[in-house]
């Protein structure tokens, strides 16, 4: 017992004071992309060589769609302009679908929930998760928000056991066939209202399995979903302000 | 021997030089290697109705390939060869071809998914017998499958597992000839094992093209493979804890993972690895403020670890719940062909970093951590050997780094041939086959997590146990659901 103690003081604080302090991500990890369309020479190159279609000619224009980005990184390697540039911007949520696709103009954050939801869930959350395919990645950067260090629970955010106690679903994986009436019976056993968070490209768009017959190319073609939460996976700290965000918290 | 063609692990070698039996003969050979030490390392089909077979001697790093034609239907290994059992049910599932007399001939992973959970499970009757059903959707954040228990009050007699709710259809794809998804997909078979993978795969199209791979980009693949270890193996110690509800390890361990993940993404950016190992080395190098940054991180998260962790084994009502639970014997791990930490736990010494060394583990050796109790105590413990090892090697390899490229640009693969590569991932064994067509094209690619090996050995643990005691004993093995699925 007295040993527990001893260890406890020894590994002292550790919980980041996010999100009043920006967290430091390492020098080469990649966040939101940024598109500079006037140095695009035309030549096609990032669209043909990225692997999950995320990236669409319009007109002499590129978009990308950070909904089925996988941030490789293979289109600024293969871009001899810069056009496209990861920067290290770690938030990366959306509320609307549509708001994922990149154009040159200014990202829309996602916004938080109406007033009335707001009213209910602002001060408390709980979150069942569900597993929907996937390779495990998101689950594991989701699940390192309920350890002292991200400490999820002192936003009143928390994931539990059962439907039956949650406020919403939090969904990662693209939807494989053999998950859709799970995750229907799922989202029927939690009562209303409820919300829908999608994270990670495989619960937006499929991602990297998007066009397989085995799944159904993400989420919200099973479930309506209030937050989009891009990544392969979400950093923490992208999943943590995504929540927040909806919840209106540190903005 | 004569039945058999021997390679070594990432080796290659002209596909029709391996061996093609008669079925019987096949089948006869396998039985008899297996019974004289062998193991089976993978047993697939592919098209046009042929079984191949690989068969691994820890004794002396050696692969055997065997193959054989089937028309419809073969008689089971099974019977004589447990090992063989999930195999067996995968061949008959993706490609109809029937192994009769397979005592448990069900799906695997479900590809139809209008029959998904649907099977007969094995059923114990009496008046005092319930059912327990478990999953799809589990209580944590955790993967999806479903477990079905037979209980006697709070005993268990019998668990079946059924998984196939991840399977997102990798291996169909890669044999559709899918180029620019290919490395990712390796990245997300299992996506904790993201190393493990992508090098396993990595080695065998490295073996295929006859490529070279730079002495540093070796060191810096043994680096990161030993990170994801070292995150994943704190992970487990302190969940393990959790499950007994002694919370001082289990909170400071969950968060000196991250510690480890956070080197990982020191080296690329990405907590598992993602975008680090590509055929031919790795896509970035490390320059001397990263190595003296990563060197500082590992003293100190090694100080958090070791403080951290030790508590365990200072506790009295930690090691009550460890000690004698989900005992797994070393027979049943022989029989079922078991790898990594479990077999270790049971005194098997089955490491492909040391019995099968390839890149920078065949000049940096690291003995094989064993234990013998086989239950969750040694499942644990081995963890921590491991950690301290991996600790040791990686501020070894910090320190001889040597200069030179990290990079090399592969060729097009060979035609015609046959490759295998192993790799110690922090679950066990990975293998991955490939076999390439008259264009160099990928005609067959086999993949076998460990997991696929190992998830009928918690079945057998969980007998004669409390039900209550399942988590901790899942959890001492923590078992891969996508690897399994694909």
């Amino acid at each position: 017992m007295l040993k527990a103690f001893v260890a406890r003081i020894k590994q002292g604080y550790r919980t980041y004071p996010f999100p009043k302090k920006k967290p430091s991500l390492p020098e080469r990890f990649k966040g939101r992309p940024v598109i500079s369309d006037s140095k695009c020479n035309d030549c096609k190159k990032c669209i043909s060589i990225c692997p999950t279609d995320a990236i669409i000619a319009n007109g002499n224009k590129i978009e990308l769609d950070m909904g089925r980005c996988i941030f490789c990184g293979k289109c600024e390697q293969v871009c001899q302009n810069k056009t496209i540039i990861f920067s290290r911007e770690y938030s990366l949520a959306a509320g609307k679908r549509e708001d994922l696709l990149l154009k040159s103009q200014e990202f829309k954050s996602a916004e938080s929930l109406k007033a009335d939801m707001l009213k209910i869930f602002g001060r408390s959350l709980k979150l069942r998760q569900v597993s929907a395919g996937g390779c495990n990645a998101c689950e594991a950067d989701t699940n390192v928000l309920s350890t002292l260090a991200y400490d999820l629970g002192r936003f009143g955010v928390q994931f539990v056991a059962s439907p039956r106690h949650a406020d919403g679903l939090f969904i990662t994986g693209p939807v494989t066939t053999n998950m859709k009436l799970a995750l229907k019976k799922t989202y029927d056993a939690v009562p209303s209202p409820k919300i829908v968070i999608a994270a990670g490209a495989c619960a937006i768009s499929g991602g990297i399995y998007s066009g397989h017959p085995e799944q159904t190319n993400g989420a919200d073609n099973s479930v309506p979903v209030d937050l989009y939460i891009p990544g392969c996976p979400p950093n923490p700290y992208t999943i943590l302000d995504g929540i927040l965000r909806l919840l209106g918290v540190g903005s | 021997m004569e039945n058999m063609l021997k390679i070594y692990n990432c080796g290659v070698n002209d596909f029709k030089n391996v061996p093609c039996l008669d079925i019987l003969k096949f089948r006869q050979t396998i039985i008899e290697q297996v019974n004289s030490g062998l193991r089976i390392a993978t047993l697939f089909a592919m098209p046009a109705d042929k079984l191949v077979c690989v068969l691994a001697d820890d004794t002396n790093g050696s692969l055997y390939l065997l193959s054989s034609k089937v028309s419809k239907s073969y008689p089971s290994l099974t019977p004589a060869c447990p090992q063989a059992h999930l195999f067996e049910r995968e061949i008959a599932e993706q490609f109809s071809i029937i192994p009769q007399g397979h005592p448990w001939l069900k799906p695997v992973r479900f590809p139809d998914s209008s029959l998904i959970g649907i099977t007969d499970f094995f059923k114990v009757a009496g008046s005092e017998i319930h059912e327990v059903a478990v999953g799809p959707v589990h209580a944590g954040i955790i993967e999806s499958g479903h477990f079905r228990f037979q209980c006697n009050g709070e005993n268990v007699f019998h668990l079946e597992i059924s998984l196939g709710y991840q399977h997102r259809g990798i291996e169909k794809a890669i044999r559709s000839g899918e180029q620019k998804r290919l490395i990712h997909y390796m990245e997300t078979l299992a996506g904790d094992t993201t190393i493990g993978h992508s090098l396993a795969y990595s080695q065998v199209m490295e073996s295929l093209s006859n490529c070279y791979v730079p002495a540093r980009a070796n060191i810096i693949r043994a680096i990161a493979l030993e990170l994801e270890r070292l995150a994943n193996h704190t992970g487990d110690l302190g969940a393990l804890a959790g499950d007994v509800g002694y919370l001082p390890t289990s909170s400071f361990c969950g968060r000196i993972r991250g510690d480890f993940l956070n080197m990982t993404a020191v080296l690329c950016g990405n907590r598992f690895g993602r975008g680090l190992v590509s055929p031919g080395g790795v896509n970035y190098d490390i320059d001397n403020s990263n190595i003296s940054d990563l060197k500082q991180r590992i003293k100190a998260a090694f100080k958090d670890v070791s403080n951290a962790v030790n508590l365990l084994w200072e506790t009295p009502s930690v090691l009550d719940r460890f000690d004698d639970t989900g005992v797994l014997t070393q027979k049943d791990c022989i029989d079922l062909g078991v790898v990594g930490v479990p077999a270790k736990a049971c005194g098997l010494e089955r490491d492909a970093r040391f019995n099968f060394a390839s890149g920078a583990y065949q000049f940096s050796q690291i003995p094989i951590s064993t234990w013998d109790t086989g239950d969750v105590f040694a499942r644990a413990y081995i963890r921590w050997l491991e950690i301290q090892k991996s600790v040791n090697f990686i501020e070894n390899e910090l320190e001889n780094l040597p200069d030179g490229q990290t990079l090399s640009n592969p060729s097009a693969l060979a035609a015609n041939k046959i490759a295998v590569s192993l790799v110690e991932g922090w679950r066990g064994e990975i293998c991955h086959t490939a076999i390439t067509g008259n264009n160099g094209q990928l005609l067959h690619y086999k993949i076998v997590d460990p997991s696929f090996h190992n998830w009928p050995a918690i079945a057998i643990a969980l007998r004669n146990q409390q039900i209550s005691d399942f988590p901790l004993c899942n959890k001492s093995f923590n078992l891969s659901y996508c690897g399994h699925d694909l």
